[in-house]
C-alpha cells in the first residue's frame, strides 16, 4: 500500500501521492509508448509486408500483448493508477475479468456463426 | 487501577477502521475513476462486438488496403501512415496532459497553461485527421449502410481493391458500419475532452484554482485524455494492425 504517509487522509487535496511522477520519468514512460508503437509499425510494415512473417494468430497475439503493454503504461504511469491505494486498484481493475470472460465467449459465438451461415446459398453466407 | 489494555479496547489504526479515508482519493477523482470504468466497458463491448463479426465472417476488408491514404499528400500506397501520425499526435497530447497535471502538484500556474493549450492543439489536431480520414473514405463510397457501389459494375470489381482474399458486401458493409460508430464514438470522447480542456483553461486562467490552493481539476479532466489515449491504442490495434 502506498502512501501511508498521510495521518489524516481526509481533505489533503494537493500533493497526495505526487511521489514517482517526475519531468523526467513522464518523459520516460513517452519514450516507452513510442518504441512499442514504432515496433508495432516494424512488424505491420516491415515484417508483415515484406514476407517475412505472414498475417495470422501469431503476430496478431504480438500485437496483442504489445498492446497491453501500451494500456498498462498509461494506466500504470499517465493515469497514476500505480501510486494509488490497494483497495482503489483492485476495485477499478478486478471487474475486467468480466470483460476477458465476455471476449472469450463472444469470439466462440462468432466462430459458431461462421460454421452454421457458411451452408445457406444465400445472404448470410459470408 | 490497571492500566493495560485489553486486545478489544485497543484502537485499531488501520485503512479501513475508521477515520479515514480509505481510498485516498478526493470525491470527484473517484467518480472519474468509476466513470471511466463504466465507459471503458462500453469500448469494450463495441471491440467485441467487432471481433465476433470478424470471427463470423469467411472473409473481411484488409486494413491494409482500407488505410492507405494520407490526406492532400497521397491518395494510396501507404498504408498505416496516417494512422501512425494521429497516433502519435494523441500520445503526444497525453504526455503534455501529464506535464500540466505535473506542474498544477507545484502550483505553477503558468505552466499548466501552457501544458493545457499544447494538449488542446494535440486533441483538436487528432479530431481534424479523424476528419480527414471520414472524408477520404466517404468519398470511396463507404458510410453507414453503405459501400462503394457503381451502377452496373460487379461488387466483385468495386470492392475489390479492399480485400486480399475473398470480397464479400456483407463484411464491406459491417466493416463500415463498425468503423464509423466505433471511431465515432471515440472521436466523441476526444470531442469532449477538448471541450473539458478548454473549460479548465478558462478556470486556471481565471484564477479559479490558484483561490482553491489546489490544481485536482486539472489531473481530473487529465484521467479523461488519457483514457481517450488509452482507448485509441486498442482502436488503433484491432481496426488498424490486426
Amino acid at each position: 500500500m502506498a502512501s501511508q504517509h498521510h495521518d489524516h487522509a481526509v481533505g489533503h487535496e494537493d500533493g497526495q501521492h505526487h511521489e514517482g511522477m517526475s519531468k523526467g520519468k513522464i518523459w520516460r514512460v513517452f519514450f516507452y509508448l513510442l518504441a512499442i508503437t514504432a515496433l508495432e509499425f516494424f512488424i505491420a510494415l516491415v515484417l508483415v509486408h515484406g514476407g517475412v512473417v505472414s498475417k495470422g494468430l501469431g503476430v496478431n497475439m504480438v500485437y496483442i500483448a504489445l498492446t497491453l503493454l501500451k494500456a498498462y503504461y498509461i494506466v500504470a504511469y499517465f493515469m497514476h493508477l500505480k501510486f494509488e491505494t490497494f483497495g482503489l486498484i483492485m476495485s477499478i481493475t478486478v471487474v475486467f475479468l468480466f470483460i476477458i470472460y465476455f471476449i472469450a465467449l463472444m469470439l466462440t459465438e462468432g466462430t459458431y456463426m461462421k460454421g452454421h451461415f457458411n451452408p445457406f446459398p444465400f445472404w448470410p453466407n459470408s | 487501577m490497571s492500566t493495560t489494555v485489553t486486545e478489544l479496547d485497543k484502537v485499531k489504526t488501520g485503512r479501513w477502521n475508521g477515520g479515514r479515508s480509505p481510498f485516498n482519493v478526493e470525491y470527484g477523482k473517484i467518480m472519474m475513476w468509476f466513470f471511466l470504468t463504466s465507459d471503458a466497458f462500453t469500448f469494450s463491448a463495441f471491440l467485441i462486438y467487432y471481433g465476433t463479426q470478424r470471427f463470423a465472417h469467411l472473409t473481411w476488408p484488409d486494413p491494409d488496403k482500407v488505410f492507405q491514404s494520407i490526406p492532400m499528400v497521397a491518395d494510396h500506397g501507404y498504408p498505416l501512415v496516417f494512422v501512425g501520425i494521429m497516433t502519435f499526435i494523441l500520445i503526444m497530447s497525453s504526455v503534455t496532459m501529464v506535464l500540466a497535471v505535473e506542474a498544477g502538484h507545484r502550483n505553477s500556474k503558468k505552466e499548466v497553461v501552457n501544458w493545457m493549450i499544447a494538449t488542446i492543439i494535440g486533441g483538436l489536431m487528432f479530431v481534424g485527421c479523424q476528419a480527414m480520414e471520414w472524408t477520404h473514405l466517404h468519398h470511396e463510397g463507404f458510410w453507414w449502410g453503405s459501400i462503394p457501389y457503381q451502377e452496373g459494375v460487379s461488387p466483385e470489381v468495386t470492392l475489390a481493391p479492399f480485400f486480399s482474399r475473398e470480397i464479400s458486401e456483407v463484411s464491406a458493409l459491417q466493416f463500415a458500419n463498425l468503423f464509423f460508430t466505433i471511431t465515432g464514438f471515440h472521436g466523441f470522447h476526444v470531442s469532449v475532452g477538448i471541450l473539458l480542456n478548454i473549460i479548465v483553461l478558462g478556470m486556471v486562467l481565471a484564477n479559479t484554482f490558484e483561490r482553491r490552493g489546489s490544481y485536482l481539476m486539472v489531473e481530473k479532466v487529465g484521467l479523461y485524455w488519457h483514457f481517450v489515449d488509452l482507448v485509441w491504442v486498442f482502436v488503433f490495434t484491432f481496426f488498424y494492425l490486426v
